[in-house]
């Protein structure tokens, strides 16, 4: 293709010499020939990121988002025919006697407690994360290895296995009531399992890893002579804190509080088990559309309004966190 | 030179620091003792690693010594964090936030001070004008060149006008004409305010322009404390009359001694009456420490203290170093004003008398 491009513009052997302006034209078309090879090469070379994509991420989203809008078959699966039934059935239900749409927050209030969870599970994290990865990084620098390969242990057995070891523990029989009771601290046992507060504890033992480690990423890149500069100017050790190392570990907590924030809204295993199936969350209401709801269309739209729901809130919070960062972070 | 009011801003007393324990131990100081008065600019000078930094760190607070105390305005403060005492740093990093703009930087100490708002505003405009700097209140800190960071730095020491300032190599990491500027702009804001400035460097042609006193420093122990004048011309030691400048060493031998004067023997044969040092026995040994410039060269046979050959020529533009071959061993250093005379003519392989004046010959130590 380049060679015939370039011998076009040749005048032939008739001509003089080539004109000034062949000669241009003729190193034009050589110059956008290469750079049509150098785009070419560019979608290569991106090729494998973009199939990926494609199959893994957007190919699912338009399934979900076609099935959002089709009625749902009476065992599952869906009818093609074409509805905004599954996005009324979330705000609204149909009167048994008058088949009058009353306002139904059930939906919501799922959403709702699912938020406050995956907010109160975030900040609990950061909480509790935030010294622990202030004391790893503060480790000498051969023992932080160990400190982070020890953060990472849970990961190498299963997530399910994990939370139903929680479960044993938190029980009315299980290890920490037994041992409060052996220890004469109380002589009837307290019910953990099963309530909200034993949702959050398994969010929260899931996801402190995902918190624990992006913040050791930013404070073990933390100057600490930034630190000493902060006492020698008569901060005290909370004004330290507060006003140098953690504006300085921005970066770190907003990613902690993201990886957090956003599975624990969609946790399945860790409602479904330690909240007992009465105390659902977001992620259970969809899987139930797709299981014993039979409700494909439903499911598909309650997990399209959670993905928007989430997109709005990242939106705000990344714009509210970042814009200072940007800039110190040069 | 500062007024000096003779009061002690700083003590140290008898203190030594250990880094680690047991075989790895660092003694980075070793037994130190120092007393820096109010409105001085005191310089610590000495090779890297000899415990400057560690010495700057315990008077701040962020080290406490393992043995000996430092006291501030003549109270112990061992038990004060270092955002109790009223000593600020500048660091060499410069340590600057970089999540604060110039002006926030400058304003950090008055701010955690609880200063009011208009009173900093008021002592944030000020010392920016210091350092003229305002133009540029609002930039982040990465947006600085490396000179102006070290006036941020330097405005956010003084901003809370501290009893003392450190300042640990703050012009190492500038070229050379802002180098001199900022030392000239440094004794400026010294007199200005009245600190009293530990200043540390191991370039000794800064020490020596800008201190009132210089504190000489090798392995954890402070080995001469002075004016420049008297660290250069009365050097007590090998260590410091190398260090600060350049120096002819020459041996010479003790004949006789009376009290602490006696009469020692140059190689060449001359006696000289100098006063001794009172470890040094009669037969011994002691050395003596002459600067370049105070050696005259005269023709070879005239009256000199030692004679040599002239072994190597290096013209400097002001100067001329003359390195010569002594007849009785050893070689010797000349640095010769460029004008008129008798070294005009001189070339390599020439025989020449050396004149030294009795008192330009420093009777060391050791
Ligand atoms: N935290 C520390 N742990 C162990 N050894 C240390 C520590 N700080 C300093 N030292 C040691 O103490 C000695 C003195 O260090 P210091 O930093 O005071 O030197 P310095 O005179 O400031 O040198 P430079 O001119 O290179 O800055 C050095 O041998 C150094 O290795
Ligand atoms: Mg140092």
């Amino acid at each position: 293709m380049t060679t015939t491009e370039l011998a076009a513009p040749d005048p032939g052997p008739a001509a003089p010499g080539p004109t000034p302006s062949t000669t241009l034209s003729a190193a034009q078309a050589a110059s956008a020939s290469r750079e049509d090879k150098a785009r070419i090469s560019r979608w290569l070379l991106s090729a494998p990121a973009l199939v990926t994509i494609t199959i893994f991420g957007i190919l699912p989203l338009i399934i979900i988002v076609i099935y959002s809008f089709l009625k749902a078959a009476p065992y599952g699966g869906v009818v093609w025919s074409p509805s905004i039934e599954a996005y009324v059935s979330f705000l609204f239900q149909q009167d048994i006697f008058t088949e009058e749409l009353v306002f139904s927050p059930d939906f919501l209030q799922i959403y709702l407690r699912s938020f406050i969870f995956a907010v109160g599970t975030t900040l609990l994290c950061l909480v509790l994360g935030f010294p622990t990865a202030y004391f790893m990084a503060t480790r000498p620098p051969r023992q932080r290895n160990w400190w982070v390969l020890l953060i990472t242990i849970p990961f190498w057995s299963n997530l399910l296995v994990r939370t139903l070891a929680i479960m044993f523990i938190i029980r009315d029989e299980g290890l920490l009531n037994n041992i409060l009771i052996g220890l004469k601290i109380i002589d009837q046992p307290i019910t953990i399992l099963y309530t909200d507060f034993a949702i959050v504890l398994g969010l929260f033992y899931s996801f402190l890893p995902f918190m624990v480690l992006p913040l050791y990423a930013s404070l073990e890149k933390l100057d600490f002579r930034l630190v000493e500069a902060g006492y020698d100017l008569y901060a005290s050790r909370p004004k330290v804190l507060f006003r140098i190392i953690i504006p300085l570990s921005k970066p770190g907590i907003i990613a902690g509080c993201l990886l957090v924030f956003i599975p624990a809204l969609g946790a399945y295993v860790t409602p479904l088990i330690l909240g007992g199936g009465r105390h659902m969350m977001i992620g259970d209401l969809i899987a139930q559309q797709f299981g014993s709801g039979r409700n494909w269309p439903l499911g598909a739209a309650q997990a399209l309004i959670l993905m928007s729901a989430v997109l709005v809130a990242l939106f705000f919070y990344v714009r509210a966190t970042t814009g200072k960062v940007k800039h110190g972070q040069g | 030179m500062v007024e000096l009011t003779g009061l002690p801003a700083v003590e140290a007393k008898n203190v030594t620091k250990t880094f680690g324990a047991g075989p790895d131990a660092v003694v980075a100081l070793d037994n130190v003792s120092v007393t820096i008065q109010q409105n001085e600019f005191f310089t610590l000078l000495g090779p890297s690693g000899c415990g400057k930094t560690t010495l700057l760190r315990l008077i701040a607070g962020f080290e406490l010594p393992t043995a000996g105390s430092i006291l501030l305005e003549g109270q112990e403060v061992a038990h004060l964090p270092p955002f109790k005492r009223m000593v600020n740093t500048v660091f060499q990093s410069y340590a600057l936030f970089p999540h604060l703009t110039v002006a926030e930087n400058i304003g950090f100490g008055l701010k955690m001070l609880g200063r009011r708002r208009a009173d900093r505003d008021a002592q944030i405009e000020k010392m920016l004008k210091l350092v003229k700097m305002e133009p540029m209140r609002n930039r982040k800190v990465h947006q600085l060149s490396g000179g102006q960071q070290q006036r941020v730095a330097l405005a956010r020491a003084l901003a809370p006008h501290p009893k003392v300032l450190l300042l640990d190599e703050p012009l190492s990491a500038l070229d050379l004409k802002l180098r001199k500027e900022m030392q000239i702009e440094l004794k400026r804001l010294q007199h200005e305010t009245g600190i009293t400035f530990i200043f540390v460097t191991h370039d000794q042609e800064e020490a020596l322009t800008m201190s009132d006193r210089i504190a000489v420093m090798s392995h954890g122990k402070i080995l001469q404390i002075g004016t420049a004048n008297e660290i250069y011309e009365h050097p007590v030691d090998r260590f410091v009359a190398d260090f600060i400048g350049e120096t002819n060493f020459i041996e010479a031998e003790v004949m006789q001694r009376i009290g602490n004067r006696g009469q020692i023997r140059l190689p060449s044969g001359i006696a000289l009456a100098r006063e001794l040092d009172p470890i040094a026995p009669v037969g011994g040994k002691v050395t003596l420490a002459i600067r370049p410039e105070r050696i005259d060269l005269v023709k070879p046979g005239a009256d000199c203290q030692l004679a040599g050959k002239v072994e190597n020529i290096v013209y400097f533009g002001t100067d001329t170093h003359f390195h010569i071959d002594l007849d009785t061993g050893g070689d010797v250093t000349v640095r010769v004003q460029n004008r008129r005379g008798f070294q005009e003519v001189l070339k390599q392989g020439d025989a020449v008398g050396l004149r030294i004046a009795p008192e330009a010959m420093q009777v060391l130590k050791d």
